[in-house]
């Protein structure tokens, strides 16, 4: 690959090409084998700091944005809504200039609104990197899904993913889509007619309803979390029907291929959107996830944050 | 960062053919034979992408002259470099590789032109991190002066003095699909 990296943010994967995907997913091999080493920390943002700063509360992403800076050597600071000022009605722009006065060269932002990252990253001189702006993007994530699928089944381009759940309000769902697509994957969305609008079919994938119609057929199925606590009465028929209808049981993952791989992004809700059995079982790859999380965050953390702007 | 585009205004000059990096690589082999004498504990870790072909290429030789197969792998330094956050552009950063216990090991760095020496500092620690050898060892196919670092070479193909200007151009067949060659260029 002749291509250089050259972005000092990651606000989604909707504005990288597919050179830049691919090229972020193989640094994260490179970072990826720094976890087999005898001392699993590198310089090269040595003298960095970095703020990770979440406006909504999250405890995987932060931790692993957390242990991908200190792998790289970088100084954290961890703020989140309740700690900062935004609790005391300051703007967001005006906390961010704040985090840059202290000479914060990268800001890990997670915020409920849509196009937050991309705000700040017009006004800031240090690197923005999304950890998910309400229902529009979750790039890291999305990064780490396709870095999943490529290390087991060695390639993307011409698999069939499937993606379960409530698409409509899904961040992860919206940066798998984009990144899928472009890497030439062909994927299908499944879910209540609600939560999964006709309307994605613009972006060159297919919708269906009928889950037990389309298992037979996948090459990945990634679950998305049923987010129970954000759903509204008039999208989402309830939990015990929602399993019934979409989840994916012990008897409905007996519809899929033996080397069909499951992915979840974690917290995992047992019993609603996937069973015990399925989530611990042989075809489940949702801890590699975990571990590819820290590589692929490795990879942007240093790919963004050790460009000179 | 040792090659420069061919353009028009600069004078080329063909310091090596095929011939005499064979040559230069096949010395080396015999030197690294002759200080080594148990092979076992040898470990040839190129820099990617040419470092690591030299190194695929002298454990060829090793193993033609002594009929024994020495460990080679593969150190890439990107991650150790003393620049990061000083380029506006990244190259792509290879998985390094190298076996794991390194305690008793002598690790031979492989690079294919020795310049500032900031690039083998880089690799020296990113070899730490692997592991702690008996010793470290530097082989290069050109040595070209202008060292801004302590480090100096133990196996050397061919010393090259050059001026500050002066760009040193190597291409090898299985990393850049031309014929094995070294020019020095003046700008």
């Amino acid at each position: 690959m002749n291509l250089h990296w050259n972005r000092k943010d990651l606000l989604g994967l909707r504005e990288l090409s597919a050179d830049e995907i691919n090229f972020i997913l193989e640094t994260a091999d490179a970072f990826k084998q720094v976890g087999t080493r005898e001392i699993k920390k590198v310089p090269a943002l040595r003298g960095k700091t970095l703020v990770n700063f979440f406006v909504e509360p999250s405890t995987r992403t932060r931790t692993s944005f957390e242990l991908a800076a200190f792998r790289l050597s970088a100084d954290v600071i961890n703020l989140s809504a309740s700690t900062s000022s935004l609790a005391k009605g300051e703007t967001l722009k005006d906390t961010a200039r704040n985090l840059e006065a202290l000479y914060a060269d990268i800001l890990v932002l997670r915020h409920s609104s849509a196009g937050a990252p991309q705000f700040l990253a017009q006004r800031l001189k240090a690197s923005v990197i999304n950890a998910g702006d309400g229902a529009h993007e979750h790039p890291t994530q999305a990064l780490l899904d396709l870095y999943t699928i490529r290390e087991k089944r060695g390639k993307i381009a011409d698999l069939h993913v499937v993606i379960v759940g409530d698409i409509l309000f899904s961040r992860v769902a919206r940066s798998n889509i984009f990144g899928l697509v472009k890497l030439g994957a062909r994927v299908t969305l499944i879910g209540p007619t609600t939560l999964v609008p006709r309307e994605f079919e613009k972006l060159g994938v297919a919708v269906s309803h009928e889950i037990d119609n389309v298992l037979p057929e996948a090459d990945v199925v990634n679950l998305l979390r049923i987010q129970h606590e954000r759903q509204r009465k008039e999208y989402f028929p309830g939990l015990s029907e929602y399993t019934a209808l979409f989840g994916l049981t012990k008897e409905r993952a007996k519809l899929l291929k033996p080397d069909c791989l499951i992915m979840h992004p974690g917290p995992i809700n047992r019993g609603v959107e996937i069973d015990s059995e399925v989530a611990d079982g042989a075809q489940s790859v949702i801890l590699d996830q975990v571990t590819n999380g820290l590589a692929v965050r490795m990879a942007v953390l240093y790919l963004c944050g050790g460009i000179s702007t | 960062m040792n090659d420069s585009k061919q353009s028009s205004s600069s004078a080329s000059v063909p310091i090596m053919d095929a011939e005499a990096i064979r040559g230069a690589l096949r010395r080396i082999a015999h030197e690294i034979i002759e200080r080594n004498p148990d092979l076992r504990a040898v470990v040839l870790a190129g820099i990617p992408s040419r470092g690591d072909e030299i190194a695929r290429r002298i454990a060829g030789f090793i193993a033609e002259i002594e009929k024994t197969a020495v460990d080679s792998g593969v150190i890439d330094v990107a991650m150790h470099r003393d620049d990061v956050g000083t380029r506006t552009q990244l190259p792509i950063v290879k998985a390094s590789q190298l076996p794991t216990r390194l305690e008793g090991r002598t690790v031979i760095i492989v690079d294919d032109v020795l310049f500032t020496g900031r690039t083998v500092r880089a690799a020296m620690d990113a070899i730490g991190s692997f592991g702690r050898p008996a010793r470290i060892q530097l082989a290069a196919l050109i040595d070209r002066g202008h060292r801004e670092l302590p480090i100096r070479a133990d196996y050397v193909g061919k010393n090259l003095p050059t001026a500050a200007n002066e760009k040193v151009r190597l291409r090898l067949e299985q990393t850049d699909g031309e014929p094995d060659a070294v020019w020095l260029e003046k700008q």
